[in-house]
């Protein structure tokens, strides 16, 4: 009836993970209690959980990502103290638990913190940025969105019921095959993914049909900010790869539960392919997460130093060309695998290539900075902060293309202490820098600089402390995933490192106390005007937060930086464009699809690790009546009067008119 | 000019370039009048929908290109089970071939009916499409069960569980299709042409003739040169 679900799935002898488990479901109980009792239910229902718009899609996204940045980030304290302990000894994560740590740790921050920030911020600001009402498919979006959170779901229930993947985060095989792992942790993890990678081949769809077919009237390629670019060339990779993932991973599947032959050691299977497929998928992902990155340092560094993007049209070409080199790379990842040298060379001579594109841009955003007049606001520091940091991580990363150094360097620290360096100096300092800068647009009020600086300043410290001495331990010849250690040389590096994650604690402090010290102060960090940090693209044309339909009229773009021009003409008139003809708008209307679709992947997903085979027919079957019953509607859009369009666009010229006259006679806007 | 108004300039010169005039007002600069090139605005639903469902295609393609290498790596991988020669049965792969393109052919024609709003035509042509569809998994069902009661299943060797699995996922296309087209047939009968219901019958002609193109890969890959070694 349950297939192999017993009591015995709940870890009882194992404290940690229960007690965990324990506390995550009281908190998650007190919430959910809190918004019935006090009858937010019908609110988050009609305004979050069936929202079809962009904004809010990416602010929960933003919100998931961040909830999972911490849990992967719990896991990154428990590994950081396992290895400061366990010299000599046996430290207090036994092996099979350290091994699921590292495991949902890699899983975790890559799909369920850093995707889902980057994903986010492109939901909310790319099509304020190409001056439009919404994404090409707005129910698709949400259906996007709970897919993801399904997959997230998915992994955490893995905490309590049952166990996760001791396979690493790619589920290398044989040991991700039955033989070797015949638990339901691999299982979690690849239904987490085949679900969750739906959910993101259909962002990718969707913005790519956006940003290529839907633009304001007069926004040509060329006239496109940085950021919807780079978003773009990321979600061209995720069309590209993600069903390379889904084919990989359904192999995997077929191996595990039919007992097909794809990557077992015996009748013929090639467990090798499975590392060149997974991995050309795995480098995309690579460029999926830090091209959009790039994108949202470009917009904060243009906006901060006060001047137009320097080589803007170098910049669109480097990114193009990131994102078709990225896919003639993979074998980077295993040159140890004996493919020969001339295999190997060709492998390593694309991968230093690559670093020319980015060399391109790291000089485009310094000559940006160059002779502008910087503002260091917390999303300024982030951006400088990672330029520094990114091109260390980048020069490294050049060095382990060199096969001959990869062979030595290859699965050591060193590797991991690269990685780190790239995606927490690239990724997740845009993440960082992207949410304080967009975050007035999302709610109205900027967050406290004073804790946002601290934070950006203790991440930085807390990232070199830790990182730089996995480096060197790593040179050292100690390799990853280590639950103990024998060698005294790599004690101190490892104590230093666990000392780093201290700090970046304090960081992570930090991040809290500001979210809620600036709730506390929302009213005099309040963004009257839309336009908070002098901006000069689209986002910032609208109020803070916008309207549903974002804009009252498609803006009319008539060069790069189609903001910049509409504040100089208003600087130089000294009035505000005429006032339009309002007309009637209409916007999708809200729908629990994407929710109840994601509810039924949920059950399905669940019942298929643990084989329970009618209720996975059952979830299948809904979710198929889901598809039906919303096909089936016959209002499909919502329409908003030009009475209530002109009054809110009124409220906005308003403070525009206020902004102005404080502005009067002042030959540039401040 | 509301989002209503953002419509194809049909009075501006050859607005989708499809001919000579006006051609030196090319992709850059916005100059060009076509809806989703820059000047004219957000593009029609129609060519959004279109379009994203090309998108999806493509990355459906990439799936299959996936599979496709697998059982290029492992075709040679016999283990000690038979090869394609010793169980691929040409009779029934050519009456399948040959019922899929039929398929195809009747799939257009009910495109045509729908070009002329002919609620009978399209639904007769979308239920032979149908029928012919499934024969096809039918006929593919009774392959796989003859091979796999021969001992030639997926679990005896990479090389058959490469082809169970390539082949086995455009069969799970083609009955995801049907139930697609079922719902269509339904959806047409009960709200008529409405402009919704037709941008779902363009996805679902896209998707059909998809279908068919990757069974020609199908064909050649597995079975001809499959049958070869």
């Amino acid at each position: 009836m349950l297939g192999k679900l017993t009591w015995d799935a709940i870890p009882w002898d194992q404290p940690i993970p229960l007690v965990a488990g324990s506390v995550v479901a009281l908190v998650i109980l007190a919430v959910v209690a809190w918004i019935v009792l006090a009858g937010h239910l019908p609110y988050l229902w009609r305004e979050w959980i069936t929202s079809v718009d962009h904004k809010r899609i990416g602010v929960m996204y933003v919100l998931l990502g961040l909830v999972m940045l911490l849990r992967g980030f719990i896991d990154a304290v428990m590994m950081r103290s396992q290895q400061a302990l366990a010299f000599h000894a046996a430290g207090y994560l036994p092996p099979e638990h350290y091994d699921q740590i590292f495991s949902a740790h890699g899983t975790i921050m890559i799909f369920f913190a850093a995707m889902p920030l980057m994903i986010g911020l492109m939901n909310l600001v790319v099509p304020l940025q190409l001056g439009v009402r919404d994404v090409a498919f707005p129910t698709l979006n949400s259906t996007s969105f709970w897919l993801t959170a399904t997959g997230a779901l998915l992994v955490n229930i893995s905490l309590v019921v049952g166990e996760f993947a001791r396979t690493g985060w790619l589920a290398y095989p044989p040991l991700s095959e039955l033989p070797y792992s015949p638990g339901v942790g691999v299982d979690y993890y690849v239904w987490a993914l085949l679900i969750s990678g739906v959910g993101t081949l259909m962002t990718g769809i969707n913005f790519v049909t956006t940003i290529l077919k839907i633009r304001a009237p007069g926004m040509s390629y060329m006239r496109m900010s940085m950021f919807c670019w780079t978003a773009l060339a990321s979600n061209l990779l995720i069309v590209a790869a993600f069903p390379i993932l889904t084919a990989t991973l359904l192999m995997l599947t077929l191996d595990r539960y039919l007992g097909f032959h794809f990557f077992t050691n015996e009748a013929g299977g090639n467990m090798m392919m499975f590392i060149n497929l997974i991995w050309a998928w795995g480098h995309p992902e690579v460029y999926i997460l830090v091209l959009p990155a790039f994108g949202i340092y470009s917009e904060v560094i243009s906006t901060f130093s006060s001047k137009p993007l320097f080589g803007y049209r170098s910049m669109v070409v480097a990114t193009m060309f990131i994102c078709l080199v990225s896919f003639m790379v993979w074998l980077h990842h295993f040159f140890t695998m004996g493919a020969g040298a001339d295999v190997n060379a060709f492998f390593g001579i694309s991968t230093s290539i690559i670093a020319v594109g980015t060399g391109v841009k790291v000089y485009n955003w310094m000559f940006t900075m160059y002779g502008g007049r910087i503002r260091f606001a917390t999303p300024m520091l982030w951006s400088v902060g990672f330029i520094v940091t990114f091109v260390l991580g980048g020069m490294t990363g050049v060095l382990l293309a060199v096969p001959p150094a990869d062979f030595q360097l290859h699965n050591s620290l060193f590797l991991v202490a690269h990685f780190h360096n790239v995606i927490i100096g690239g990724v997740l300092f845009a993440g960082f820098a992207g949410l304080t800068y967009w975050f007035p647009k999302a709610f109205g009020f900027r967050l406290a600089e004073s804790w946002g600086k601290a934070a950006f300043w203790l991440s930085l410290l807390g990232f070199y402390v830790t990182f730089v001495p996995l480096y060197v331990a790593g040179l050292l010849g100690m390799t990853r995933r280590l639950q103990h250690y024998e060698v005294a040389a790599w004690r101190p590096w490892v104590v230093v490192a666990g000392i780093g994650i201290v700090v970046m604690v304090g960081a992570l402090a930090c991040q809290v106390i500001q979210l809620i010290v600036s709730i506390r102060r929302r009213g005099e960090l309040r963004d009257v005007t839309g336009d908070p940090w002098d901006g000069r693209s689209l986002e910032w044309a609208t109020a803070s937060p916008p309207p549903a339909f974002n804009f009252a009229v498609l803006p009319e773009v008539h060069g790069e930086e189609p903001y910049w021009g509409i504040k100089r003409r208003a600087i130089a008139t000294q009035q505000l464009a005429a006032e339009p003809r309002y007309a009637a708008i209409e916007i999708p209307r809200n729908s629990p699809t994407g929710f109840i679709t994601a509810f039924f992947s949920t059950i399905t997903g669940f019942a298929f690790i643990w084989h329970i085979w009618w209720l996975a027919a059952a979830g299948l079957i809904a979710a198929y009546a889901v598809f039906v019953w919303f096909a089936w509607r016959d209002v499909e859009e919502l329409v908003v009067p030009a009475e209530d369009v002109a009054r809110l666009d009124r409220a906005r010229r308003q403070a525009r008119e206020a902004w102005l006259a404080a502005h009067a006679g002042a030959g540039e806007p401040a | 000019m509301s989002a209503t108004e953002v419509l194809p300039r049909a009075s501006a010169p050859d607005p989708y370039r499809l001919g000579r005039r006006g051609g030196l007002a090319g992709g850059a600069g916005g100059r060009s009048l076509a809806t989703g090139h820059g000047e004219g605005g957000p593009a029609s639903k129609r060519v959004i929908v279109g379009f994203g469902f090309w998108i999806f295609l493509l990355s459906d393609i990439v799936m299959f290109s996936a599979f496709f290498a697998a059982h290029a790596v492992l075709q040679p991988a016999t283990g000690d089970g038979p090869h394609g020669r010793d169980i691929f049965n040409p009779v029934s792969i050519a009456v399948e071939t040959a019922v899929l393109l039929a398929s195809s052919f009747t799939c257009g024609l009910s495109a045509v009916a729908t070009e002329a709003r002919s609620q009978l035509w399209t639904q007769v042509c979308l239920f032979v499409t149908g029928l012919l569809g499934l024969c096809f998994v039918v006929l593919e069902a009774n392959d796989f069960a003859t091979m796999i009661a021969q001992g030639a299943g997926p679990q005896r060797s990479a090389f058959l569980s490469s082809f169970f699995a390539v082949v086995g996922l455009h069969g799970m296309h083609v009955s995801a299709g049907l139930l697609w087209l079922g719902t269509m047939m339904a959806q047409v009968f009960v709200k008529g042409f409405r402009d919704n219901i037709l941008r779902r019958l363009i996805c679902f002609n896209l998707f059909w003739h998809a279908l068919d193109i990757i069974w020609v890969a199908l064909f050649t890959v597995v079975y001809l040169i499959g049958a070869g070694r």
